[in-house]
């Protein structure tokens, strides 16, 4: 990084990557979302509200929602192990907790709501992107929800704090922040953390994500007016 | 569908509580159960450790080996931290491969020790890119009552702070044991786990089992001595205001300045 703040990339210290998202996507499911995150390339579908299987895991008076992160063996630089590792599985859970708090299960007695994401391509923040698309393949879906979750990272990288973290900067950075918000309802839903922060350095970062969540809630908001609203019309 | 039921009610009776400043075991909002740590129960193993915090009992054994280092980490040593909830612990829990939950627990816990840089892990290397000592800690729950993070992560530091390090010498590159000799393990400073709960608008300390089935979200936040927040998740299916959050890291502080106290008495 450059002494005026100038990051690896070219971006300014509260600069996100290039965001895009296109809905609906995928025929077969009930909703979807494509995201390209910086160099993320990320595919998010949905199905449901549906009948459970197992039964048993079936909730006689709402509906559940499962959640799968996936990454394919092409998406980083060594090929990975098609099989599920522990950190998907985590990260699977922590991401059905984040967009849980949006979706209202009740109205969907003994159903399921499937989200399956597979990350094509990743680069840093893989989570947060496939979160923001999830949300997205969600309304496309047309699953009744009180927000949409909109999530973003924030680090620490040379003693600064930064907006949105790429891989580089993830790998040599001090702090590693994700997190996701429902925009209008101003509730934070997933939150994490492995770094080093002072005290004041973890009330500036989060406000800092807090701020990037509220950009790429623009984008996601744009994406889905360009698919229902193509006429200008709001 | 009858535990639901118990569970709206257990869920009445707990809120009722709070909005009077309590808890259903009598603790404040802020207040942990208390811990007792015993160490050095597991003779055979380099480090050990029997933690109870309230209800919830967790074992912990350090093993300490050579090992070959990661492909990219040559100038470091080896750290795991892992945990598992015994089926004997808990009537919910079954034998076999991990769910999502004890994945998140054993990912949390080694989190919070790696992030805050407990160990000097540069000062266990026995030949750069060949040759490291291996320090595999893992945590066993015993008996769950609530809060296994924060249990789990105690115990992992107590077995830490109790192991001691043998030594080996390289002979024709391979690592030799030699006999009789061990040291303290390199400590660079003492992780603090503290979760806290949300249940309607209050921020409980250290959840029971009780509290846990009733609770909105979850937030587990590890600080290192210098007063650092090195590690967070949160949990749980619903949210946090960013004040909640920022009040939650001041907690995370403050209690974690009483239990490293303990942990002090332990080196």
């Amino acid at each position: 990084m450059t002494e005026d703040g100038i990051r690896c990339d070219g971006r300014r210290l509260d600069e996100l990557r290039n965001i895009s998202i296109k809905v609906g996507v995928l025929k077969n499911a009930d909703g979807s979302a494509y995201i390209e995150f910086g160099k993320n390339k990320i595919l998010a579908g949905v199905f449901g509200p549906r009948d459970v299987h197992p039964k048993h895991m079936a909730n006689p008076d709402s509906g559940i929602l499962r959640c799968r992160y996936h990454m394919s063996p092409f998406s980083v630089t060594e090929r990975k192990n098609p099989a599920p590792s522990r950190r998907e599985i985590e990260i699977s859970k922590v991401i059905k907790e984040a967009l849980q708090p949006a979706v209202i299960l009740k109205d969907y007695p003994r159903t399921v709501i499937d989200v399956f994401i597979e990350v094509l391509q990743a680069d840093g923040g893989s989570r947060c992107a496939a979160l923001d698309a999830a949300a997205v393949a969600l309304a496309d879906a047309g699953i009744p929800m009180r927000d949409l979750v909109s999530a973003c990272a924030a680090g620490k990288v040379a003693d600064r704090i930064v907006l949105d973290v790429n891989n580089e900067e993830d790998q040599e950075g001090q702090a590693d922040m994700p997190v996701a918000l429902m925009p209008n309802i101003g509730k934070v839903t997933l939150l994490q953390l492995d770094g080093m922060l002072k005290p004041e350095e973890f009330k500036t970062c989060m406000q800092t994500a807090l701020v990037g969540c509220k950009r790429v809630y623009e984008v996601q908001r744009k994406a889905l007016m360009e698919k229902y609203f193509q006429n200008g019309e709001q | 569908m009858n535990s639901q039921i118990l569970d709206q009610l257990k869920r009445d009776k707990i809120l009722d509580l709070l909005k009077t400043g309590k808890r259903i075991d009598g603790r404040t909002l802020d207040e942990q159960r208390p811990l007792v740590i015993e160490t050095g129960v597991i003779p055979k193993a380099n480090g050990s450790a029997r933690v109870k915090l309230g209800n919830t009992e967790i074992i912990t054994g350090v093993k300490i080996q050579p090992d070959k280092p990661f492909p990219d980490l040559g100038d470091k040593g080896i750290l795991i931290c892992t945990a598992e909830i015994l089926p004997l612990a808990d009537p919910n829990a079954e034998p076999g491969p991990p769910n999502e939950e004890v994945i998140e627990l054993a990912r949390v816990v080694d989190r919070g020790i790696r992030e805050t840089e407990m160990i000097d892990l540069h000062q266990l290397v026995l030949i750069e890119d060949k040759s490291v000592i291996g320090m595999f800690i893992d945590s066993s729950v015993i008996d769950s009552g609530g809060n296994l993070f924060d249990a789990c992560s105690y115990a992992s530091v107590a077995g830490i702070l109790s192991c001691t390090v043998p030594k080996w010498e390289i002979k024709d590159d391979a690592p030799v044991l030699v006999e009789g000799v061990t040291s303290k393990p390199p400590i660079k400073t003492l992780p603090v786990s503290v979760t806290m709960a949300r249940i309607g608008d209050y921020i409980i300390v250290d959840p029971t089992k009780d509290e846990e089935s009733c609770m909105d979200a979850r937030i587990t936040i590890t600080t290192n001595s210098d007063g650092n927040i090195c590690a967070v998740q949160k949990g749980g299916s619903d949210g946090f205001t960013a004040e909640q959050l920022l009040q939650c890291s001041e907690t995370a502080l403050a209690v974690g300045r009483k239990i490293r106290k303990q942990f002090e008495q332990l080196m």
